[in-house]
């Protein structure tokens, strides 16, 4: 027994100096790979999202754009002469999944940059793999203030939640001229607790009180116990900063118990699954998003057109015609962008993709016209939507 | 004092759902003392099958009482084959493995169900047609009660009245009781210890398959994954009334539900999952043979 003790501790001392010193030699080897990359007949670029999984429609709308972008762009002949590869990985809805795949894209496929995710939650999961290994990070819809704080790799092309949030608290101030509101947030998703907390700071900024916070949990479908608490408390707004798969019941249930007043939410409402099972109870709803499908401008149309044309019309469950969302949007700007960069980087190699990327002024997104910060965010228009008579209507687009 | 009744009332009809999964639990764990992961996914399997069976049939234009028992019975008989056929395929030939192996299995099926209904059924939401129109039935107070809440409650006790007629008065429920008392015995008596294995299997899925179809009417929302957490907190309900004891189930699942209704209600709605795990180790520490369970051999 005490040889083998002895035995194994020997073999632990011999191998440790061992390990550290692979680690060592790990990083140069990284380098050189980096550099026989850009010899490479196309250059890769790497896509994770929710293909599957409870919030699969971001993904697949997201991945449909983003998938759009790229062959335009491999259609006018590439950048700097080569095709852009699109490797996707899915990362079935969940954060721990989203850290994997990330780290196969850069590691395994050796991509030259990063395109996900929709969900704040698993950004951040994923985003310090990216930050580490200094490849640049495109999140094409995450809000969450969070994300593009991990480092100076990761950006993204939508709006962050203090605008969505206070944007929101202001319509519920001086449009619907509320005064009192109660919130119903789901408290394990980082999106829905930053949202909540910004419309709430701003509301109360704005001399409205908050008559109660209630929270629930992403997969939960009964929320009558809060609901019921929320109704005596007689509200005059709800803020709902929920995903879609949420929204639909909560509104059902707020309804049934006689909770009438206007709910509001956020750009996690924007897909046909909202409508289909809210029915009539998500009528007299206000979001936010990052675009109008029914917004006359020719990009947008355009982008519209060129969409359905490839995907065919995107069909509701009930077999209405819906119109691309918000999703398929972003997704096709992060994919337009990080081809724009490239092209202005003059080269595949991270760090000057990197540097193009901070450099965006004025990129022309169909969602508006995209400016990078300092803070590697986004700052572009919000468009406020009304759900009414079961079909979203525009309301206005308010500049930042 | 309304706060409380309605709460009360929210709390009665999710616990009806959460008791009627509890009983498939119960029963299996009754008759093999294994604990079936894969029956939170029974209920998920129950939802879809009432999903696609009332559009074939043409059910989703409007609601009526007839599409809603068809498509209960179609789905509580879909269920109850797709039972056996687990029970046949993953655990018959475990039957004399060591313990651990068929709770393995088990979590292994329940996966297997999770992820290959994403790819049949598609990972999104679906929203079952509307069979019963939701109307407010009665108001006590100022408490609205909806005829969904009153049904949910109804076909919960009468099903588990049901069960109860099947174990007592039963040639079916004798054998039952007594593979659950001692197998090999049973199977000395001439009993056929397989079949009757099987028949659990079937009455334990067929109301998981209620269950589906009730959800599906109280909180019209499907998807592939909807079974993870009723069906956890259905394990713990069947554990709080005493595993193996059939109203030890229905009264675990209703106090489940009511509890984390209260819970949400009047403290915060953040501790909702987390009372149901309290309860667990509460009773686990406390009364491990459950409230009803007794330390008598009879089970079922």
């Amino acid at each position: 027994m005490k040889t083998i003790a002895k035995l194994t501790l020997a073999l632990l001392i011999a191998f440790a100096p061992m390990g550290c010193d692979q680690g060592g030699k790990g990083a140069p080897a990284g380098g050189g790979a980096s550099s026989a990359k850009a010899e490479s007949a196309t250059i890769k670029i790497g896509e994770y999202a929710s293909l599957t999984g409870p919030t699969a429609t971001f993904g697949q709308s997201s991945h449909k754009g983003l998938e759009l972008a790229i062959n335009e762009v491999n259609a006018a002949g590439g950048v700097l002469g080569k095709k852009i590869e699109l490797i996707t990985e899915d990362d079935q809805s969940k954060p721990e999944e989203a850290r994997t795949a990330v780290l196969k894209l850069i590691r395994q496929d050796e991509v030259v940059a990063v395109l996900g995710e929709m969900a704040s939650s698993r950004s951040l999961a994923a985003a310090p793999e990216a930050q580490r290994a200094k490849v640049p990070m495109i999140s094409p819809g995450s809000t969450n203030p969070q994300v593009t704080r991990v480092g100076d790799y990761i950006f993204r092309v939508c709006f962050i939640d203090p605008f969505q949030g206070g944007t929101m608290a202001r319509f519920a101030v001086e449009d619907l001229k509320a005064t009192k509101a109660a919130v119903l947030v789901d408290v394990k998703n980082d999106y829905s607790v930053g949202l909540a907390e910004f419309f709430v700071k701003k509301f109360q900024d704005l001399g409205g009180t908050i008559l109660a916070q209630e929270s629930y949990t992403e997969g939960d479908t009964d929320f009558r116990a809060q609901l019921t608490k929320i109704r005596e408390l007689k509200p005059e707004v709800m803020f709902i900063p929920g995903y879609y798969t949420e929204v639909g019941l909560i509104a059902q249930q707020a309804r049934e118990l006689g909770i009438d007043v206007p709910l509001l939410g956020g750009d996690a409402w924007d897909s046909p699954v909202t409508l289909e099972i809210g029915k009539d109870a998500v009528n007299n709803s206000y979001f936010s998003n990052h675009y109008s499908a029914d917004d006359p401008d020719p990009t947008v149309q355009d982008f519209i057109k060129k969409f359905e044309q490839t995907y065919g019309e995107t069909a509701g469950a009930d077999g209405s015609k819906k119109k691309p969302d918000a999703m398929a949007v972003l997704g096709y700007d992060a994919g337009k962008l990080i081809a724009d960069a490239i092209k202005r980087a003059g080269s595949a190699d991270p760090a000057a993709i990197r540097d193009a990327i901070a450099a965006t002024k004025g990129f022309p997104g169909v969602t508006g016209s995209i400016t990078i910060n300092a803070e590697r965010n986004a700052e572009k228009p919000i468009v406020i939507l009304k759900i009414e008579d079961q079909q979203i209507k525009f309301v206005k687009r308010i500049e930042p | 004092m309304d706060v409380f009744f309605q709460q009360l009332v929210n709390g009665l009809a999710w616990g009806s759902i959460y008791a009627l999964i509890a009983l498939g639990y119960t029963m299996v764990y009754g008759i093999l003392k294994l604990i079936n992961f894969a029956h939170g996914e029974i209920y998920m399997l129950g939802a879809m099958t009432g999903y696609y069976a009332a559009r074939a049939l043409g059910f989703d234009d409007g609601p009526s009482i007839i599409g809603l028992f068809t498509v209960l019975t179609i789905s509580m008989v879909v269920c109850a084959a797709v039972g056996m056929l687990i029970e046949r395929v993953a655990y018959r030939p475990l039957r004399n493995a060591p313990r651990l192996a068929p709770l393995i299995t088990a979590i292994g099926v329940s996966l297997f169900l999770q992820y290959s209904g994403q790819i049949v059924f598609g990972p999104d939401p679906k929203v079952p047609p509307e069979l019963l129109a939701k109307s407010t039935l009665f108001t006590v107070g100022s408490v609205p009660v909806n005829n969904v809440q009153v049904v949910v409650l109804v076909v919960s006790l009468a099903l588990c009245a049901g069960l109860t007629w099947i174990v007592h008065r039963t040639r079916m429920g004798r054998a039952m009781r007594a593979v659950s008392y001692d197998r090999q015995a049973a199977a000395l008596m001439g009993i056929n210890t397989d079949k009757t294995i099987a028949f659990t299997f079937a009455v334990g899925s067929a109301l998981a398959a209620a269950a589906g179809i009730l959800v599906g009417l109280y909180n019209p929302k499907v998807e592939p994954l909807m079974g993870l957490m009723p069906g956890l907190k259905a394990f713990v309900a069947a554990v709080l009334g005493g595993i193996g004891n059939i109203p030890g189930a229905m009264l675990g699942g209703v106090i489940l539900g009511v509890a984390e209704t209260l819970v949400s209600g009047y403290l915060s709605s953040t501790y909702r999952d987390a009372i149901a795990f309290v309860i667990l180790i509460v009773i686990l520490l406390v009364r491990p043979t459950g409230l009803l369970g007794s330390t008598a051999k009879e089970k079922v």
